[in-house]
């Protein structure tokens, strides 16, 4: 996991290093500081000349700067390596993202790729500034402090040796009974705030059952308990305060008796009252750092549930690849699906295509009919390779699709999803979508093929029009429209309407049609609809039944071979069921 | 840092204020005991340096002679006053630790509940003009900084500021002129904050704005992932987002820059301070420059050396100090939006008129009775004459001459009139936007009306209390709302006494029990995150199930819009009307196929019925109701 993470420091390791470096720096003057103020304060007491005083005094004033600019320093490399650790992070995570297949999207959900991309990220650039400041100065910090004490105080240093292991055993003891615990009411603490976001969302039905009082007392009861199990955890962590404290206090009456007894019996010869002052510095330097680690091993193991989502991102395998050595053309527009079976997941159990085998040449309109779930999407998304076959193979201008580069591929395959998007920005900036190069002309005339161009031109700015996103402020089928408009740009050969058409009216349906058979005829179309109007002049139609091809043929012949497609055209024609929307 | 919005408006301080009345007025005893041990602790732990100076005169005293036995002596009674003050201040330490690990939790519980239940008693205008997140953020991110502020901010607060006078007074005991000295380093320290921590708040405001702009991008980019995949878009949104990114970097690294430039800064300005004075002083004691201070004791090496530690210990809680003021900012903003949800007014409800089991005696007269007899009948106090009148519910339900607005100045329904007979099925259709959703907002009170009358069997509803005529409606609605838990006792929210044998006989009527008993552990099976182990089908039947068990004599179904597969789809319309049976219903219709046998369909647009009528009418009539009906016409 850290070593996934770890490369995204890149460009900014010489900033961590260089963090790493100004605070060896700023620990190392730190330690020095009590001895040399220690002198300074012998000086003062044995009533040396001031310019004594002076030189003693300059000297420390030097080091103060020196720590104060290694410090600062430190502070900027620090937060400059922090930061861009996390843009980076970012980055990679997006990046990743962007690499996914249709099958990896499928597994999560964009609410958790975004909480990951911004929540997480930030837990993880708290840590690793938290860890680049203190795990190297801690560390440093004791060893040199205990070193310093023992160097000027020898004797009186025997305090640490009662004072540390106490505190160590202290703490870990406190970290290794709390933590267990926080993590256990953290999960809680998730959950009730997800059944909040619960009440939230369906207050539509806590208020039209009217049971408010209901969830305010199953509310009550969530709550209360985290309140039990958190005051656990937090009073075991809240022993932290009096055991430092304890250390100190324990440290301070040491150093003051010992310390006396030394100066006096000594008469200032071994030790002097400086060093007293200074070993009770060191002592509060020594016990901190033990804190310090203590609090990094706290913090990295809140963060580490986030370093986990996130190498689930950054670990997950694209499942889709190019070949070693792609095709980059598409010849035409020809498709073949030779015996194609298809699941979603291969630990499904239920296939969503099954021994599909299918030959449309170049040029030709295909329509697709059929109720919800019975494999037109599928069968579609499989001619781009959005998704791979499970057995058999999809043939696109002859050559198999796998040996394609995909952005080729994608090139010449359009195809308007059912699910489609628009994105805030202005009607031309989305239909560059399709052709980044396309000049005005061109996105008026893909618009005209896809009846757009009229309604475009009556907003008041035109093609410069702003979509807010989701489209949100455009209708159904006027959304629709644009985005077979988009999808036109790219010239594709083959072109894919998966009910695309389904907020349009029949009017409208036709002439794009209409537009298609006399504009793009080369191009092979296929076409999924709800309405049978819609596919009834196509030179070939199937009906899918189940994750299989039914039926096939040609309206006529439809008409005469399969039942259902009788009966649907028949509800329809009499003015049977038509979707609303 | 991270969820910092530091908004510090006007509000703020008196936010903080209320918190802090809020945690002492839950914990009228222990909450002072608290503040009291705090105050001792930080008492004892700044006087060491009265100590230390007392021992360093021992030390003078017998160290030319070194007789440790005879200064032993002396520094015992010393040593064991010390002692005996650290016990207590341990005693102390323990105490406010734990007493305020115990207070906060509570606190903040009391907090949430306080919280939550305001907002179930909240109208559902407040849920439809507040995005959700915003309303979560209350939960998680503000009631965070309401536990900063109790458990880190004031106690340090207090801490830090009773060190600091206390030492103060020690200060000014010893010798004023050397306070004097303390006091320009702190004035530097001062302007240090004022910049350094200046510029921080800013660009941690920015890095919030950042972090916004960048989730927002990802968002938009991540929902239209698949469009992206189609389109080979993916170096161009890659690029967009180095924009966004790179812009985020930057305020999150001056942010921090100066956040944590600001410590060494303080901490150096502490360090050469305690040069200046330890200058200072040396001067002093060489040229036996007369003393000023309270205690009037000369200046000596034993008042210099505890002063010098004085003066660490005094920058370095000036230094703590003036770090909690971000988080004070933040602590304000952060109440001040609790407290915004706490006080939201609540839905008014000034209904008088009550739902009541009914018995009918041979008579046909109406009694109440506190069993259930399947008959309910509302309950009509009058306060003129005192008399109470039974009315026997019937579901009928009439809305005449009905205006409403969401906003004031745009009003979204005009003149809307709905006679619906008991037993009778009455369908809206229209465009998004239309107007369909509002009417049925407004039987069930979810809103009110700015003019017109609505009438439940003849009574005004702005009479009937509330919860009970939501209790008479029953709701299906279009995003099925399922709870964190099993499947019976999701079905069981729509009659919280329901005995088991009535949730699977309801479930039985929505067609749901045949695939409820097909799940791993059928009636107990676990649903968590609404219901996303079902499918889309299986969870709206759910939702039939739900509204069976309550059984109220009308129902308001809003279809959902989503397609389910066909089976499906024809189970839950028969589930649909078998439910619809005998009842007063309002079926708000995405397909025409479904309201085709209803006794009315009045066609909605831009809030006015342009038609009504049955089926088989309008279809003769030829209007708007046909064109829709035949796909000539966008309904969008």
């Amino acid at each position: 996991m850290i070593k996934t993470l770890a490369k995204s420091v890149r460009g900014f390791k010489t900033a961590t290093l260089l963090t790493l470096l100004f605070i060896m720096g700023e620990v190392f003057i730190e330690v020095l500081i009590p001895t040399t103020t220690a002198d300074l304060i012998n000086i003062v007491k044995a009533g040396a000349a001031l310019d004594q005083v002076l030189k003693a005094g300059l000297v420390l004033i030097g080091m103060a700067m020196v720590s104060l600019c290694c410090g600062t320093l430190a502070g900027y490399t620090c937060a400059n390596a922090s930061a861009g650790f996390a843009r980076n992070l970012r980055r990679d995570i997006f990046v990743r993202v962007q690499s996914f297949s249709f099958e990896n999207i499928d597994k999560f959900s964009t609410a958790s790729l975004v909480t990951r991309l911004t929540t997480d990220v930030g837990n993880v650039q708290m840590a690793f500034m938290m860890v680049i400041r203190t795990a190297i100065r801690a560390p440093l910090m004791f060893t040199f402090a205990i070193i310093m004490a023992y160097r000027m105080a020898g004797r009186l240093a025997m305090t640490f040796v009662i004072v540390v292991p106490v505190l160590v055993i202290g703490l870990l003891l406190i970290a290794r009974h709390a933590m267990p615990a926080f993590r256990a009411v953290f999960r809680k603490y998730d959950r009730m705030n997800e059944s909040i976001e619960e009440n939230v969302r369906a207050m539509r039905v806590v208020k039209g059952f009217a049971r408010e009082d209901y969830e305010k007392e199953k509310f009550a009861t969530a709550s209360h308990n985290i309140c039990l199990d958190f005051t656990k955890a937090e009073r075991l962590v809240a022993l932290n305060n009096p055991l430092m404290q304890l250390c100190v206090y324990f440290n301070m009456v040491f150093v003051l008796l010992v310390g006396a007894q030394i100066v006096v019996s000594s008469g200032g010869t071994v030790i002097d009252v400086g060093q007293i002052q200074a070993m009770l510095t060191y002592g509060m330097q020594i016990l901190m750092s033990l804190m310090m680690i203590s609090m990094i091993y706290v913090m990295l193991t809140m963060s580490i549930e986030s370093m986990k989502r996130i190498c689930e991102v950054l670990n997950e395998e694209s499942s889709l690849s190019n070949p070693p050595e792609p095709v980059t053309e598409v010849k035409d527009g020809s498709i073949d699906f030779d015996h194609v079976s298809f699941k979603y997941a291969k630990t499904a159990a239920k296939y969503a295509l099954e021994d599909i085998d299918l030959h449309i040449p170049s040029g030709s309109t295909v329509g697709i009919l059929g109720g919800t779930g019975v494999g037109k999407s599928s069968l579609v998304q499989l001619i781009p390779r959005l998704y791979d076959v499970t057995e058999g193979s999809v043939k696109v201008g002859g050559v198999d699709v796998r040996d394609y580069d995909m952005d080729a591929l994608r090139g010449s395959v359009a195809v308007v999803l059912q699910k489609n998007e628009l994105f805030s920005g202005t009607i031309k900036e989305n239909l560059r979508w399709g052709n980044p190069q396309a000049t005005d002309e061109e996105l008026t005339e893909a618009c005209r093929l896809a009846q757009a161009d009229e309604f475009v031109r009556s907003f008041p700015d035109g093609y410069d029009s702003w979509i807010e996103q989701g489209g949100t402020n455009v209708s159904g089928g006027q959304k629709q429209r644009l985005c077979i408009a988009r999808a036109l740009l790219k010239k594709p050969k083959i072109l894919i309407l998966d009910d695309s058409t389904s907020a349009v009216d029949t009017k409208t349906d036709a002439l794009i049609r209409a537009g298609f058979r006399s504009y793009i005829p080369e191009t092979t179309k296929i076409i999924i609809a709800q309405r049978v109007a819609s596919v009834e002049d196509a030179d070939l139609i199937l009906v899918m039944d189940n994750g299989r091809i039914s039926a096939m043929g040609s309206h006529e012949e439809l008409m005469q071979s399969s039942e259902i497609y009788r009966e649907i055209y028949q509800q329809q024609t009499k003015g049977g069921a038509q979707d609303e929307e | 840092m991270k969820n910092k919005k530091p908004m510090p408006g006007p509000g703020s301080f008196a936010a903080v204020k209320r918190t802090v009345g809020l945690f002492f007025q839950f914990y009228p005893v222990l909450a002072p005991l608290a503040v009291l041990c705090v105050l001792f602790s930080s008492v004892v732990s700044s006087i060491p340096s009265l100590f230390v100076q007392n021992v360093i005169q021992i030390i003078e005293k017998w160290y030319v002679s070194r007789d440790w036995a005879a200064a032993r002596v002396e520094l015992m009674p010393v040593i064991a006053l010390l002692i005996g003050l650290y016990v207590l201040s341990i005693i102390a330490i323990t105490v406010q630790t734990q007493l305020m690990a115990y207070m906060t939790q509570g606190f903040l519980d009391k907090m949430r509940q306080k919280m939550f239940n305001g907002m179930q008693d909240l109208p559902i205008k407040y849920f439809d003009s507040h995005k959700h997140g915003d309303i979560m953020s209350h939960y998680t991110n503000d009631i965070d900084t309401l536990r900063m502020l109790v458990s880190q901010t004031i106690p340090s607060l207090i801490q830090c500021g009773a060190i600091i006078l206390v030492v103060l007074s020690i200060m000014l005991y010893f010798s004023v002129w050397m306070t004097l000295v303390l006091f320009v380093g702190v004035f530097f320290m001062f302007l240090v904050v004022r910049k350094f921590g200046g510029g921080s708040a800013k660009y941690f405001m920015r890095q919030q704005k950042s972090v916004a702009a960048t989730e927002g991008f990802a968002q938009e980019m991540m929902n239209g992932q698949k469009v992206v995949k189609v389109f080979c878009h993916e170096e161009a949104s890659i690029e967009a987002f180095d924009k966004v990114n790179d812009a985020l970097f930057e305020d999150s690294r001056r942010a921090h820059a100066y956040a944590n430039i600001l410590g060494p800064i303080n901490n150096n300005i502490g360090n050469i301070l305690y040069v200046a004075m330890a200058l200072v002083g040396g001067v002093i004691l060489l040229t036996g420059f007369p003393n000023l201070s309270i205690s009037g004791k000369a200046f000596g090496i034993d008042i210099l050396i505890p002063f010098l530690g004085m003066a660490k210990q005094f920058t370095g809680n000036v230094n703590t100090l003036s770090q909690q003021v971000n988080s004070i900012v933040m602590a304000g903003a952060g109440a001040s939006r609790v407290f915004a949800l706490i006080d939201q007014q609540p839905e008014a409800d000034n209904g008088y008129v009550t739902l009541v089991n009914a018995k009918l005696d041979e008579d046909g007269n109406v009694t109440e009775t506190d069993e259930r007899t399947g008959r309910w009948a509302w309950r009509h106090p009058h306060q003129a004459d005192g008399t109470v009148t039974y009315t026997p519910l019937r579901g009928d339900v009439r809305m005449v001459d009905v205006d409403f607005a969401y906003e004031e100045g745009k009003e979204v329904l005009h003149g809307v009139t709905v006679y619906a007979e008991p037993g009778q099925k009455v369908a809206f259709v229209g465009a998004t936007g239309a107007g369909k959703t509002t009417i049925t907002n407004l039987i069930n009170r979810f809103y009110d009306i700015d003019d017109g009358k609505i009438r439940y069997d003849g009574i005004n509803v702005n009479k009937i209390r509330k919860s009970d005529l939501r209790r008479s409606l029953g709701l299906v609605l279009q995003d099925t709302n399922l709870f964190t838990g099993t499947v019976m006792e999701n079905i069981r929210y729509g009659r919280l006494e329901a005995s088991d044998e009535d949730c699977r006989a309801a479930a039985k009527l929505a067609g749901a029990d045949d695939f409820i008993t097909r799940l791993p552990e059928g009636y107990n099976t676990m649903l968590a995150n609404n219901g996303a182990n079902l499918s889309q089908g299986q969870r709206q039947l759910l939702a039939i199930a739900r509204a069976a068990v309550a059984d109220p004599p009308v129902m308001i179904l809003d279809e959902a819009t989503s397609s389910i597969d066909t089976r499906t789809e024809a189970i839950v319309q028969r589930g649909m009307d078998k439910l619809m049976e005998g009842r007063t219903v309002f079926v708000i219709a995405h397909r025409l196929s479904t309201v085709m046998n209803s006794d009315v369909i009045m066609v909605l647009d831009h809030g006015r019925i342009i038609e009504r009528g049955s089926h088989e009418k309008m279809i003769a009539e030829k209007g708007t109701y046909y064109q829709l009906y035949t796909g000539a016409f966008e309904l969008e």
